[in-house]
């Protein structure tokens, strides 16, 4: 028999860690949601989920913090990168990489050195939970809010620009009407890149004293204490969360990749 | 006042980048209203960044450009009442036709005057009625022939679609002048015929000013009411199509607007010109025994039986071009170019006759090069941009170099030549170039060729200080080749500079 190489062969190797690691633990996740401690099939852990104060709170406290997190992140990312794409500074990307450059030191030691420098400012961080866990994950996530948007102001037409003051709009309605909206995709996946991963990172709040209590840490504190059926729970509506989140994005993101098209 | 029907006037406009390369140099122009105006030459000469000047993208450097008399040249653009269709369409990707064509209307206000209660005239300014704008955006799209298109995205719509979409958006502002820069760049062929046609008739339409970019000449001669030809930043010449081509100025004019046929004439009597060895009546009056530039169009050129004509040559190749057969002859070391409707034999002999009328002569830009340069300790020139042997003897008569390097006048004075200031002449004829990079005293790229009949005409330029050479040579090399210029030693002539001779 000859051996012949097909080109879908390929995926052979990530399909098998596919479902190694990415399926079989989903699955894994779902028994257990979906069973007590003797393995029964059970409701319990989701109506449980939904009755606790403790966990809806908790919920509702993640999203806060995400997405004050995010917006804040937005907020000094946007005129950053725009102000770093339009700079006629020949060596913009020098200046891009000062942002940048945090990301190659250790994430502890990062949030350590955050640590120092807030209790020298506040004394008592733990008093300040909300706001500290805030400052932190907003140091910790910031360039990935800049490098998306850095990217899509660099790809803006200039004559699209140049267009729109030529048909009477000042600068400031030029960046109303033509670069904001054509930002937009740059901003999508900025907040794609900040939000999810700040609903779930509590190192960071952990670092930071703070006592309260995220959607991470509280999968966190049932699995170490053997609860594999409520921490999956949690895992799983958690999943489902972002998956909603995700696709409402895309949805933003994939109209505007059309429209993005036919400027190249 | 006389230029008050001029809608526009440049006045010595320049535009120096990064405070060295000249973009637009004392740039001078009158644009009369309504007017059709092309800005032709080749790419890199200048003719976009004078049109993003009258755009307001650009600020100039100098000079003025009035708007019907009134200086605007610092007004942003958005203050103008000019519009531009640019290359690239310029859509907003992320607006539908109509709110494409829309965008510059909704932005407008108009002024309205009314009388206050105390009696007092007021005006206030008023933005266009959705009504009206959807109005003018509808009349707009039937006139570029896309009615019905509104709700459509732009990223749907062809090439020559796109580039209508981009006229409709600018003309619905019914700006006074319509800056259109290669629009028709990217469309194909049979496209681009089309759209020279419509445009034009939108032109006479519609009664604005359009000032046009392009370096396709065909497309300025079908178009124009009023061509400028532009290079190295400059206006070559200006006047109608038919100006243009039958009156060529210069040999560059001749040589870019359609084909032409360059030689070296001589002017030998009152209105008798010599070249290809033979003697022609022309129209143009030159002065006796002046060297000048001749330039005959291809389709001026009659082919007639050997013996009759002036000239007599071998059909070297015969090519049809569809209307027209180009047929090549060689006359000696002269290759002429012919337009004929008749086709010709290939090696047959052949006469051909020019009338007077078909013969152009024009001034010689370059028979010289002139420079200031400057001695050097070793006795070399310094000029252009490179540094050359030279016979320092020739500056004062019979004199004599000493084994020092100090100059011996014929008077015995001793003197050291060291910087003092020359005037140098090169002969185009004298300069030759060689791929060796250390094999003369300078090395430039060839920016400009054309042909002279028996040879071709170069100029090289530096990099350094874009100092250029221009120089005759009859081998063949390409624009853009990096070459060492030799200039031999006794072809240099210095003298000395007329303020720094003392007595």
């Amino acid at each position: 028999m000859k051996l012949r190489f097909n080109r879908s062969q390929l995926c052979i190797p990530y399909a098998l860690f596919l479902i190694l690691f990415v399926i079989a633990p989903l699955l894994v996740i779902i028994y257990y949601a979906f069973s007590n401690g003797q393995g029964k099939f059970t409701f319990d852990n989701f109506i449980g989920f939904f009755s606790s104060t403790n966990t809806l709170g908790t919920l509702l406290y993640s999203f806060a913090l995400a997405i004050v997190t995010t917006l804040l992140c937005l907020f000094i990312a946007y005129p950053t990168a725009y102000f770093l794409a339009r700079s006629g500074f020949k060596k913009q990307y020098v200046l891009l990489m000062l942002f940048i450059l945090p990301m190659w030191i250790n994430f502890t030691l990062r949030i350590t050195a955050l640590k120092e420098v807030l209790t020298l400012l506040e004394g008592n961080i733990s008093l300040h939970p909300f706001l500290n866990s805030v400052i932190g994950m907003t140091y910790d996530f910031l360039p990935f809010m800049i490098l998306p948007l850095y990217t899509s102001f660099l790809k803006l037409d200039k004559n699209l620009l140049e267009a729109a003051a030529d048909l009477g709009a000042n600068k400031f309605i030029v960046f109303l009407r033509v670069t904001l909206p054509l930002s937009i995709p740059g901003i999508i996946s900025g907040i794609t890149m900040v939000l999810l991963p700040s609903m779930t990172n509590y190192v960071v709040l952990d670092m930071l004293y703070n006592s309260t209590y995220i959607m991470g840490s509280l999968i966190g504190s049932y699995f170490s204490a053997y609860d594999w059926n409520n921490g999956s729970m949690i895992s799983l509506v958690l999943l489902v969360i972002i998956f909603i989140v995700t696709l409402v994005t895309n949805r933003f993101g994939d109209k505007d990749s059309d429209a993005r098209r036919t400027v190249l | 006042m006389e230029n008050s029907e001029n809608i526009i006037e440049l006045i010595d406009v320049t535009k120096v980048f990064d405070g060295e390369t000249i973009a637009v140099d004392k740039f001078n122009l009158q644009v009369k209203k309504g007017e059709f105006v092309t800005f032709l030459g080749p790419s890199g000469c200048g003719k976009t960044t004078t049109l993003r000047m009258i755009a307001g993208f650009e600020i100039p450097t100098s000079g003025q450009i009035l708007l019907n008399g009134e200086d605007i040249s610092k007004l942003p653009p958005n203050k103008r009442p000019v519009n531009t269709v640019f290359q690239k369409y310029a859509l907003f990707p992320h607006l539908n036709v109509y709110e494409n064509i829309a965008f510059g209307l909704k932005l407008k206000k108009t002024e309205v005057s009314y009388v206050d209660k105390k009696g007092n005239a007021k005006v206030k300014y008023k933005k266009l009625a959705k009504s009206e704008i959807d109005k003018k955006v509808k009349r707009t799209l039937e006139l570029v022939d896309l009615e019905g298109f509104e709700k459509r995205s732009v990223s749907t719509l062809s090439g020559g679609q796109q580039q209508r979409i981009a006229i409709a958006r600018a003309i619905v502002n019914e700006p006074e002048i319509l800056l259109l820069d290669e629009p028709l760049g990217a469309l194909d062929l049979k496209m681009r015929k089309e759209m020279q046609i419509e445009l034009k008739n939108m032109h006479k339409r519609l009664g604005i000013t359009f000032i046009y970019v392009t370096h396709d000449q065909e497309e300025a001669l079908t178009m124009s009411d009023k061509i400028v030809v532009i290079n190295d930043g400059e206006i070559q010449q200006t006047g109608t199509p038919t100006e243009i081509y039958n009156e060529p100025i210069n040999t560059f004019v001749a040589d870019f607007i359609g084909d032409s046929n360059i030689f070296n004439g001589t002017v030998v009597g009152k209105r008798k010109v010599k070249f290809c060895g033979a003697e022609f009546d022309c129209v143009d009056d030159f002065e006796v025994n002046e060297m000048v530039d001749v330039v005959v169009r291809p389709e001026d050129i009659k082919l007639c039986a050997p013996g009759e004509g002036q000239l007599k040559g071998e059909v070297q190749s015969c090519v049809f071009k569809g209307v027209h057969y180009e047929i090549t002859v060689v006359l000696g070391r002269f290759e002429i170019v012919i337009q004929s409707t008749m086709s010709a034999i290939v090696g047959n002999l052949t006469g051909m006759k020019i009338e007077p009328d078909g013969i152009h002569l024009m001034q010689k830009v370059y028979t010289v090069n002139k420079y200031s340069g400057v001695i050097t300790k070793t006795n070399t020139v310094q000029f252009g941009d490179g540094e050359f042997d030279c016979d320092v003897t020739s500056l004062y008569p019979s004199s004599h170099l000493d084994e020092e390097g100090y100059l011996i006048t014929a008077q015995g004075e001793k003197l050291d030549l060291t910087g003092t200031e020359v005037d140098v002449e090169v002969e185009t004829a004298d300069i030759t170039m060689s791929d060796d990079k250390e094999a003369g005293g300078v090395v430039g790229n060839i920016i400009s060729i054309i042909y002279k009949g028996d040879h071709y005409r170069y100029i090289v330029r530096t990099e350094e200080n874009e100092e250029d050479y221009v120089l005759s040579c009859p081998d063949m090399w390409n624009t853009g080749d990096r070459v060492s210029l030799i200039i031999p030693k006794e072809k240099i002539k210095l003298s000395l500079k007329v303020a720094e001779d003392k007595k």
